[in-house]
């Protein structure tokens, strides 16, 4: 307390320009280059012919001197390309719906129509999302050879939802309770069906949390690799992930233009659709960690 | 319009019929019990048959010998005995704890600072966070491939601008032997990881009411003591909980590390999750794929019990702070 006195200027120091130079600008400038470089390095090497692309002493290879769609001309006319992008959709898109109408539902039933134990099922819940991937995908591969799904994005499609149902749930669980509970209250002494109350009170007002809940199962469907590595052997029901990798790596010979333009093309619907939904991913990812 | 022209008494029957209509239905709605049963039955089953059911079938599984087409018969503790003489499954839960070790320091290290930086008034301070996030929201397998690409032994842009600042002469080798592939693998995971740690904790210091730290200078506390002795303790809950998914999600991950160098050079770099696919699904060697994959249970319930005691903390440290 006694040296008080000497904290004013303290604290003007702390913000004179010069400093914050060196405290924001320069490390923020190094982790945006660091986070972004393997992106621009990808968009660069998928827009190079192979001639500069191997050549790193007559050609800048920061830069394109003479940029070429060949790689991605091979990619989508000379591959299956369209068709994993076909599959990766189907299966996204079927997963997230599914996972949204079972998480909805049970979010609905453990915050709202609070029943003896409701904590607990909560928890269970939560404990689902700790379960890895990696410890379920031998059982379930042979769960699924012997439900006859193997090799049919039908598999993907019902086997996602263990990831996706657990982290719906509990983002749902988190809009709800935001929800005023006196308006349900009000529906029901004017008479409404708990069902009713579900699809025309709870429902329209988790709009925003929905959506969120929506796009981050697109994303994480759209990244899983090891169920779709396990489960899928037929190149055209691969999901453009383990295809890239699995059907664009051939030999010793890596064709790198194509394999990054391949990376480029199976980013891209994630990194457009992202752009639209900034905040609810921001708001879905903290808003899970919080709950 | 036709309304009008009825009695009272015929339009109140009318009303009451309509009403009465949907109640066979509703009702069944309106029951308690059977509204919580359907609303916990899609997730319920789903979670059963694809998570819980498969979890045990995967430890019944680890005391098998099953293989692919073969239902296997139970023969006790034979796998695990098999695989503790194993080396390479030594040498692969070496290299996970390694891996989740370095891995989580990095990430949080530089996630913590990055989430702090961001934390500052700035402008585009949202466009920033927006692109930040991007290595996060990408598939890990591409952008994995894309660092394969950069640790590529003739092509690597890595090398090349080091050659160019003379800082080396010949390329680096970064997957092609043991150490520096195992430190390019935790490199990539670091690169991947922090978009994740950096937003979280970001979301956690937004919610630190600035009047401590206006109190705190006022005190005369030192930019260190501020982050010691109020940024830290409030950032402490939402830390342990972001680091408890980090460490499961590092220690079993498997993409990175299947992208990159397959379990190479000469199964240094195995994960655990890695070396039980590689045994499992294309060596068809079911059940020790499925014990190297219990073998990892012991690891995940120590995470979990870390984030049970740093939660009870959390509520510890509450109830302090209320006094």
């Amino acid at each position: 307390m006694s040296n008080a006195a000497s904290d004013g200027p303290e604290a003007m120091q702390w913000d004179s320009r010069a400093r914050r130079v060196v405290t924001l600008w320069v490390p923020l400038c190094c982790f945006l280059f660091i986070l972004l470089f393997p992106f621009y390095w990808m968009t660069v090497t998928a827009f190079k012919p192979d001639a500069e692309l191997y050549d790193f002493a007559t050609h800048n290879p920061f830069w394109i001197t003479s940029p070429t769609l060949d790689h991605i001309r091979k990619l989508l006319f000379e591959t299956s390309y369209p068709s994993w992008l076909w599959t990766t959709m189907l299966v996204s898109v079927g997963a997230t719906f599914l996972s949204l109408f079972a998480s909805t539902l049970a979010a609905y039933a453990i915050q709202r129509l609070r029943f003896r134990g409701s904590q607990y099922v909560g928890l269970a819940i939560y404990l689902a999302y700790l379960v890895p991937p990696s410890i379920l995908f031998i059982p379930l591969a042979t769960m699924v050879v012997q439900l006859g799904l193997f090799d049919s994005p039908m598999a993907l499609i019902l086997v996602y939802p263990t990831f996706l149902v657990p982290f719906c749930t509990w983002l749902l669980i988190g809009y709800f309770k935001s929800i005023p509970y006196e308006l349900e209250e009000c529906a029901l002494i004017d008479g409404a069906t708990r069902l009713q109350i579900l699809t025309k009170i709870t429902l329209p007002l988790a709009v925003p949390g929905l959506i969120s809940a929506g796009i981050f199962s697109f994303t994480l469907s759209w990244n899983e690799f090891i169920y779709a590595l396990a489960f899928i052997q037929s190149s055209e029901n691969k999901t453009v992930p383990v295809a890239i990798l699995t059907e664009l790596v051939t030999g010793d010979v890596y064709q790198w233009g194509a394999l990054m333009a391949g990376s480029l093309l199976g980013s891209l619907p994630v990194a457009i659709f992202y752009s639209f939904f900034v905040d609810y991913y921001v708001s879905s990812l903290t808003g899970a960690v919080k709950e | 319009m036709a309304m009008d022209t009825t009695l009272p008494a015929e339009r109140a029957q009318h009303w009451s019929r309509t009403r009465r209509q949907p109640t066979a239905f509703g009702r069944l709605f309106d029951s308690k019990t059977f509204l919580i049963i359907a609303c916990l039955l899609p997730t319920v089953g789903l979670l059963g048959v694809f998570l819980t059911y498969p979890l045990g079938l995967g430890i019944w599984l680890a005391f098998t010998d099953g293989t692919i087409g073969r239902r296997g018969q139970f023969v006790g503790f034979e796998n695990f005995e098999w695989l503790f003489t194993d080396p390479i499954f030594w040498n692969a839960v070496f290299f996970s704890v390694f891996y989740t070790t370095l891995a989580t320091i990095g990430k949080f290290a530089l996630g913590l600072w990055l989430a702090l930086l961001l934390n500052q008034y700035m402008p585009f301070k949202s466009f920033f966070r927006a692109i930040i996030l991007l290595p996060w929201i990408v598939p890990t397998v591409l952008s994995a491939i894309a660092f394969w690409w950069m640790y590529d032994p003739q092509f690597s842009i890595i090398s090349w601008v080091f050659i160019e600042l003379g800082l080396r002469t010949t390329n680096i080798d970064f997957i092609g032997s043991e150490w520096p592939a195992r430190f390019s693998l935790i490199v990539a995971n670091i690169w991947r990881g922090i978009p994740f740690v950096a937003i979280s904790l970001l979301a956690g210091l937004q919610t630190i009411s600035p009047s401590l730290y206006e109190a705190a200078l006022l005190d005369g506390a030192t930019a260190w003591q501020r982050f010691r002795y109020i940024t830290f303790p409030m950032l402490l809950p939402i830390l342990a909980i972001v680091m408890t998914f980090s460490i499961i999600f590092t220690f079993t991950d498997f993409q990175l590390v299947y992208a990159i160098t397959r379990g190479g050079p000469v199964n240094s770099t195995h994960l655990l999750a890695t070396l039980a696919f590689q045994r499992g699904i294309p060596g068809g060697e079911l059940a020790e794929g499925a014990a190297i994959a219990v073998s990892m249970i012991p690891f995940l319930v120590f995470a979990t019990l870390f984030s049970y005691f740093a939660l009870a903390r959390r509520k510890w440290q509450q109830g302090e702070g209320n006094d």
